[in-house]
């Protein structure tokens, strides 16, 4: 799988969001077995220990547990997930919006700005 | 993970020139270590007095217990920033050199390492380039199945590619007994797989922090950290 590192931000709670970002989205499903810590570190780059403390806090979360000598798995838990997926993105767009405070944006301009860089967006791809 | 190599009051004077000025510091075992610093900061001073090249004129080293010496050179892997072995040789002779030098030493997966990079076991050192010589050293250094691995610029001279390699080699590599200090300018390339970072500065240790805990707090990269910090 692909992952999107920045590196201006805590790399583990980036691995954190992009497994649960797939469990919510329903692309890890319940019972499959996540490619090994050191697999994970090797595709993303990034350093063993941190891709071990996503997956701790993961399991934390009731999102993926571990069974000893096997791995980790999925855990039956979209629900879960979805919920903090749409927090995740919430908090987001909160900052979003107040960022673009910073340069004198109302939030009504937010939203017509936001819709119409979707409609670029849109009608880039389909060219 | 237990503390693997400690410095305390750690002094090394060249004539009038402080080199390291009471350097005080513990590495972690399991853990992958910048040590980073802008020329002539002491990065290699430090390193050298790690693998015993150089005593300090004051203070001690301990290496999972031991002074630099025999012990400590069992369990340590060691590659020095410039070229060290022997341009007549073959790289499969240099292979059963250093078989015969380290009890740890794995030679299968040595040549491995060299055929996955395009490196004949047939050739003369002295026929391959810059970079590839390179290559050879890390791949040898990395083979032995060290505590402490102590890389002195080991990406330097190598394409973006087999750099991405090189790394890649040193997470799959991990082990959680061991620990890898590597000592770099190029920050960018190797600040993903750090868990620590090493700021070293005209002989003192200024920051050692986990490079998350930097970027969270400074919501910067470590190579931003690094360039505002060592600004001229």
């Amino acid at each position: 799988m692909q992952w999107m590192i920045d590196k201006e931000r805590p790399i583990c709670p980036q691995i954190n969001e992009q497994i649960a970002a797939r469990i919510a989205l329903g692309e890890f499903l319940p019972g499959e077995r996540l490619s090994s810590v050191r697999d994970v570190a090797v595709a993303a780059g990034v350093n063993p220990n941190t891709v071990q403390k996503a997956f701790e806090s993961l399991e934390a979360e009731g999102l993926i547990y571990s069974v000893r000598g096997s791995g980790w798995f999925v855990a039956d838990a979209a629900d879960k997930a979805q919920k903090k997926l749409q927090d995740l993105a919430e908090a987001k767009t909160l900052k979003l919006f107040q960022s673009l405070k910073t340069l004198g944006y109302t939030p009504q301009q937010v939203l017509v700005l936001a819709a119409a860089v979707a409609q670029a967006g849109n009608t880039k791809e389909e060219a | 993970m237990s503390e693997l190599l400690r410095c305390e009051d750690l002094t090394k004077r060249y004539g009038n020139l402080v080199a390291l000025d009471h350097v005080n510091f513990t590495l972690e075992s399991g853990k992958l270590i910048g040590l980073l610093g802008p020329n002539g900061s002491g990065k290699t001073t430090l390193i050298k007095l790690i693998n015993g090249l150089l005593t300090p004129d004051e203070g001690r080293i301990l290496i999972d217990g031991m002074e630099p010496g025999v012990g400590t050179k069992k369990i340590v892997a060691y590659l020095p920033d410039n070229h060290f072995l022997n341009n007549y040789m073959k790289v499969r002779d240099i292979v059963a050199y250093f078989c015969d030098f380290y009890e740890d030493f794995r030679p299968e997966l040595a040549l491995q390492m060299m055929s996955h990079l395009g490196i004949s076991e047939n050739v003369a050192l002295k026929t391959l380039s810059k970079g590839n010589k390179e290559k050879v050293s890390l791949i040898l250094t990395m083979s032995r199945n060290a505590r402490l691995y102590v890389l002195d610029e080991p990406i330097a001279g190598v394409d973006p590619a087999t750099r991405d390699y090189i790394i890649s080699t040193i997470i799959n590599n991990y082990n959680p007994e061991a620990s890898v200090l590597i000592s770099t300018h190029l920050i960018s390339d190797i600040e993903s797989v750090l868990d620590d970072a090493l700021f070293i500065q005209s002989g003192h240790i200024t920051l050692h922090k986990s490079v998350d805990a930097i970027r969270s707090e400074n919501g910067k990269s470590v190579d931003e950290l690094f360039r505002e910090v060592f600004r001229w």
